[in-house]
């Protein structure tokens, strides 16, 4: 179990990691990775049973990257814990390679491709499923896109998981209110997000995105309530960490230039534990 | 002669099968009723799945049930299932590579009067155009509870298509040898072969009957497995009869006509014809009453083979 500090720290390594893997292969989601790598480094760091040398455990916590375009930062954090090895980094979008751009179940550590939006709550909700029917233990960890919310599969899927009483379930929203088009609220609206989701008969918590703290302690806690699936609504910005790549939307996924990715790194490097500012 | 929807035999088989298998579970999206799924919900309801109408979670849910080791088998109107949901057959089954069987019910013109809505004659097209997923479409009882016996033990993605009327048996309930993804040849011929799969099997065999009696030789070539497709047998009957004709409950495009007609490009020239439903929406009516609308009963059948085998001009 790591400490906060450590969360901090190994944060900022993640974000160096994908800034320079999308630098190297021309593609990627910069922000939208740099937006959910606080609360993927809280789950694999802290939060969810895993087993790096094992990777298919029976009793593993599952997560399901529904917003795949992430995949950045889901990658360097698989490469650091050992489920593969660094090296395949380089190898990232490039040509014939298993990390494709968004999650392939080939990989290590990785349950299901996703990619497409709107897909992976209902994933969960199935894993989740059969974790009920057969009174397994594990949790399933669904992280979801705010602009993904548009798409009616998600409601689908919302409604299910709260029918079933799926507590085992928890749905994570990183909620930068950037879309490839620019802000959720003038794209399709989402608020109140936090009531569609209780109507809907999830339990609801807000907490910042970027604060290990917080995201730890709730994490770590759930089901906040018996019969009840959890919804975590995230606040987060996109492309954090990084002072010119944060809350522009042209960032979704633009990719570094070689002096923007030197400029990127000091900052991380020389700042890994000043991301709170 | 005993007279089973398909759907029925399913139902059946899989309920003998999943009181042995508890990690075989059914799911439907309302339609546990039109699937003769019920007494599945009755009989076993920890191991169903009632998910509402919601095709994509539907397929979503059971493939997350798949990656978590269950053997989920949807049951769901084909008109829905294989379009409302084909982004999560494609990507969280088939991509994925999880054990999902999806039986897509009342396929085809099943729900004749009801308009384009309900027909589902594009399943096929879609389906066999999705990699790593295989598509069946047995032709009564015995082939259906065969093919789900088979599809039990069996860990790749599926797509499997009947039709919602009883249909006449064309197999013994005993001593039949079925052969998943083998064709089975009901009768032999050297004019034509007529290579047919589903409820349209019946059609043949009626055309067929009628042909001989015509002396016409007719082969009659059960393709339950249109993918993957028993090239063999389209190239047998390629080398040993004059024609093929294929006849099929489906779109003119992209069903077991096409398929037939991709072996036949790379191997063999030799008159082909392919029957099935043209590329408009049809007309509304009983199943009966399209399908003799379209030429795709007996006696259109007979009528196709006969102009087929002028146009060869080579007939014995």
């Amino acid at each position: 179990m790591y400490k906060t500090l450590d969360l901090k720290s190994k944060a900022a390594e993640i974000r160096i990691d994908l800034l320079k893997m999308i630098h190297n292969s021309g593609m990627g989601h910069t922000g939208s990775s740099l937006s959910n790598t606080d609360i993927l480094v809280t789950l694999y760091y802290s939060v969810m049973n895993i087993r790096s040398d094992e990777p298919e455990w029976e009793g593993r916590d599952r997560f399901i990257l529904s917003k795949g375009h992430g995949v950045e930062s889901y990658y360097c954090i698989l490469a650091d814990l050992g489920f593969i090895e660094k090296k395949e980094l380089n190898t990232f979008c490039q040509y014939n390679t298993r990390l494709i751009g968004h999650p392939n179940n080939k990989v290590p550590g990785v349950e299901m491709n996703t990619g497409a939006l709107g897909h992976g709550l209902s994933i969960a909700t199935g894993i989740a499923k059969a974790a009920q029917m057969d009174d397994c233990s594990y949790r399933v960890f669904a992280l979801m896109g705010d602009g993904e919310l548009a798409e009616g599969s998600i409601w689908e899927a919302a409604m299910a998981a709260a029918h079933f009483k799926l507590d085992n379930l928890t749905g994570i929203i990183d909620r930068n209110k950037l879309q490839i088009s620019g802000s959720t609220e003038e794209v399709m609206s989402l608020d109140p997000l936090s009531d569609k989701w209780k109507s809907f008969g999830w339990e609801v918590v807000e907490v910042n995105g970027h604060d290990y703290q917080e995201l730890n302690t709730v994490l770590s806690k759930v089901p906040l309530k018996k019969g009840k699936p959890t919804l975590i609504l995230a606040s987060t910005v996109k492309g954090r960490g990084v002072s010119f790549i944060e809350n522009q939307a042209d960032w979704h996924h633009r990719v570094p230039t070689a002096e923007e990715l030197d400029r990127a790194l000091k900052e991380l490097s020389s700042a890994g534990v000043d991301l709170d500012d | 002669m005993t007279k089973v929807a398909c759907k029925q035999a399913i139902c059946e088989e899989l309920i003998e099968r999943a009181r042995r298998d508890k990690d075989i579970v059914v799911l439907t999206s309302d339609s546990r009723g039109s699937a003769s799924m019920a007494e599945f919900a009755r009989k076993l309801p920890r191991q169903f799945v009632e998910v509402g109408i919601a095709e994509q979670n539907l397929v979503g849910i059971a493939s997350g049930l798949a990656a978590a080791g269950k053997k989920p088998f949807i049951a769901s109107y084909a008109a829905f299932v294989s379009m409302r949901a084909i982004e999560q057959v494609k990507i969280d089954v088939a991509y994925s590579g999880v054990n999902v069987k999806i039986i897509g019910i009342s396929g085809g013109v099943s729900y004749g009067p009801l308009g384009m809505s309900h027909h589902a004659l594009q399943d096929i097209a879609f389906m066999r155009a999705i990699p790593g997923l295989s598509v069946y479409m047995p032709a009564d009882q015995y082939e259906s509870k065969n093919l789900i016996g088979e599809l039990v033990n069996d860990h790749s993605p599926t797509y499997i298509r009947v039709g919602r009327n009883p249909v006449e048996d064309v197999y013994p309930s005993k001593g039949f040898n079925f052969q998943i993804n083998k064709a089975n040849t009901l009768q032999e011929g050297t004019d034509i072969s007529i290579i047919c799969c589903g409820e349209m099997v019946q059609t043949a065999i009626a055309a067929a009957a009628e042909l001989d009696q015509q002396k016409i030789s007719t082969r009659v070539i059960n393709m339950h497995s249109i993918k993957p497709l028993d090239r063999e047998a389209v190239l047998r009957a390629a080398r040993e009869t004059v024609s093929i004709l294929t006849l099929e409950e489906h779109s003119i495009y992209g069903g077991l006509g096409s398929a037939v007609a991709g072996v036949l490009s790379q191997q063999h020239q030799l008159p082909l014809k392919i029957m099935g439903l043209p590329d408009k929406p049809v007309i509304a009516g009983k199943p009966a009453e399209i399908m003799a609308y379209y030429g795709l009963d007996k006696k259109g059948v007979v009528r196709a083979v006969k102009e087929l085998l002028k146009k060869s001009g080579d007939r014995k």
